[in-house]
């Protein structure tokens, strides 16, 4: 229950209050959603891929704080004109987190949301293709991708938690 | 990390006008009260009170007159049942753990509400490794203790009863006279301590009206200094000391009394309570026309905590649905409107204030509360300044969300 200073640098600032490839995209290939309102943490990405395989757009909207607002946003300048395999292997949360200008150390997880929304969406690519699994994207999940899953299985129990006191 | 701290304030140039609102956490000490307390650093009474010397006497005299005026404002019966300490977090700890410590082997039961500040419910949990339980009272949609519930947790083995005069966060006004009676009627052995730090100065307060053992006020909280804080203690009542050292003029909390801090919580108090009813009035018509005012420029709000004459008239607490509270915290103080919020995201454990959880609102509703708390010192154009930037602000943050997260 304690309180900590939140020290966030000139580039998240930056981001948060003007943020870059902001909003919903109608010709997305894929939309992918990370995150959970109770958790107060939630990004979705919208990703236009062409047919060769790289992402030719990427746009966000996002529900949460400062560090999520930035790191949401410099993913989408990050995987800018890759290809979704060079995506898939070199956006990590660490490479956010580092071109972002670090975070505060409690904001890591803002960064891990954010790219395991974009692996998801990735992922979601090649299932709503209906192609088979490229030999580079694993059956098992990354730790982003796990992460995001136990953001939102922490979520379902809160809400589960909440309603004996709701009924009060 | 400094460096971005600077950045940060940076950022704030030039901004047309200041509003803090968030006098939870802290607050503006007017010019008055810091006036009051400069002479005694290194003009007069500058002394330790309990030494035989002219700075020391000096000092003593200052003191017992703020410990009467104090007494008096808390509706003591006399001044050495008011304790100074440094700030209400002390002064709960000191009633709890001491209220504990000198029933020790008459029971083991603490019992509060669910509402409780940290600094209160932290304590009684933390009795828990010296053999002492905690039960939580629950409260209602308002924040209400449940009266029956109280009187069924209250037994034999109570030895402490805890709840605040008005809740921190939600302005609730307790029915402390009737908590107090129900205590007292299920065991008159049990003590009834009460945190009036949000009541102190903003409704009528008095201790022995109400029938408690020990009451908590804080400086800060009514515009006095940081760092000063004071407990009541009934007379006849028994409590321990926790911690040691050179007992002065307060045997329950040793050390060199702080004179300038006393001074200005003194002051503080004065300031209060000399125009009390028109305060309160002013208070209320400035946080009724903030509060109204958000309500017809923005949809999808929750107002928190009881409405009239149950409520304190500082208080404005309100969930912005689709708004990630931190976020608007932010957005805000770079308008210069500085308020708090209930948002779990400075904590990495995801969980929002637990007095809105406690009240029955959702985890997103909590995510996106914010608290303000204004003060007699607030102007009207204050107010209007704030209805011009808060709208702005919550519109641009839920501009960021869009589609993601909604209900």
């Amino acid at each position: 229950m304690s309180r900590i200073p939140l020290p966030y640098n000139s580039k998240v600032m930056d981001l948060f209050r003007n943020p870059k490839n902001l909003g919903k995209m109608e010709d997305a290939t894929v939309v992918a959603i990370a995150g959970n309102p109770a958790c107060g943490d939630m990004i979705t990405f919208y990703l236009k891929i062409t047919d060769q395989q790289v992402i030719e757009k990427a746009t966000f909207e996002s529900y949460g704080c400062a560090a999520n607002i930035a790191t949401s946003s410099i993913v989408t300048e990050m995987v800018k004109c890759l290809t979704l395999e060079k995506a898939w292997n070199d956006i990590t949360w660490k490479k956010v987190t580092d071109e972002i200008g670090g975070l505060p150390s409690v904001k890591f997880h803002c960064g891990v949301l954010a790219v395991g929304a974009l692996k998801r969406a990735i992922r979601l690519y090649f299932t709503q293709k209906k192609m088979p699994n490229p030999t580079w994207l694993p059956e098992e999940h990354t730790f982003e991708e796990k992460q995001a899953l136990e953001e939102e299985e922490l979520a379902k129990t809160l809400s589960k938690r909440m309603k004996p006191e709701a009924e009060k | 990390m400094v460096e971005n701290i600077r950045e940060l304030i940076k950022l704030h140039e030039g901004i047309p006008h200041e509003v803090y609102l968030d006098n939870e956490n802290s607050s503006i000490v007017p010019q008055e009260v810091v006036d009051a307390m400069l002479p005694y650093y290194n003009k007069k009474a500058y002394g330790n009170p309990t030494l035989t010397h002219k700075p020391g006497w000096e000092a003593f005299e200052t003191i017992m007159e703020c410990f009467q005026k104090i007494s008096r404002y808390m509706g003591a019966k006399n001044l050495e049942e008011i304790t100074f300490t440094p700030s209400e977090t002390e002064a709960n700890n000191l009633a709890i753990m001491g209220s504990c410590f000198a029933q020790k082997g008459k029971g083991k039961k603490i019992v509060i509400s669910e509402i409780e500040p940290i600094n209160v419910l932290q304590v009684a949990e933390m009795m828990g490794k010296f053999g002492f339980s905690t039960t939580k009272i629950p409260v209602n949609n308002e924040g209400f203790i449940n009266l029956e519930k109280l009187k069924e947790a209250v037994d034999k083995e109570t030895i402490l009863v805890s709840i605040s005069n008005v809740n921190n966060e939600l302005g609730t006004i307790q029915p402390i006279k009737e908590a107090a009676d129900i205590v007292k009627t299920q065991n008159p052995k049990a003590l009834f301590h009460t945190d009036a730090s949000d009541a102190y100065g903003r409704i009528p307060l008095n201790v022995q009206n109400l029938g408690v053992d020990l009451a908590t006020v804080s400086s800060y909280k009514i515009q006095g200094p940081r760092g000063m804080g004071a407990m009541y203690l009934k007379e006849g009542v028994n409590l321990e000391r926790i911690i040691e050292g050179q007992i002065g003029t307060q045997k329950l909390w040793p050390g060199v009394e702080n004179t300038p801090l006393i001074i200005g919580f003194t002051k503080a108090s004065e300031l209060a309570f000399e125009n009390f009813n028109a305060n309160n009035a002013k208070m209320r018509m400035l946080r009724d026309k903030l509060v109204d005012g958000i309500f017809s420029e923005l949809t999808d709000l929750r107002f928190n905590g009881p409405k009239g004459d149950k409520r304190s008239p500082d208080n404005a607490n309100i969930s912005i649905l689709r708004c990630e509270g931190e976020a608007l915290t932010i957005e805000l103080s770079l308008s210069g409107v500085y308020v708090s919020s209930g948002s779990a995201c400075s904590r990495r454990l995801l969980q929002p204030s637990h007095v809105l959880v406690a009240i029955g609102r959702i985890f997103e509703e909590a995510h996106g509360s914010i608290l303000m708390k204004v003060t007699r010192s607030h102007t009207e154009e204050d107010i209007a300044y704030v209805l011009e930037v808060l709208p702005k602000a919550v519109n641009r943050i839920r501009g960021i969300v869009g589609s993601t997260g909604v209900h």
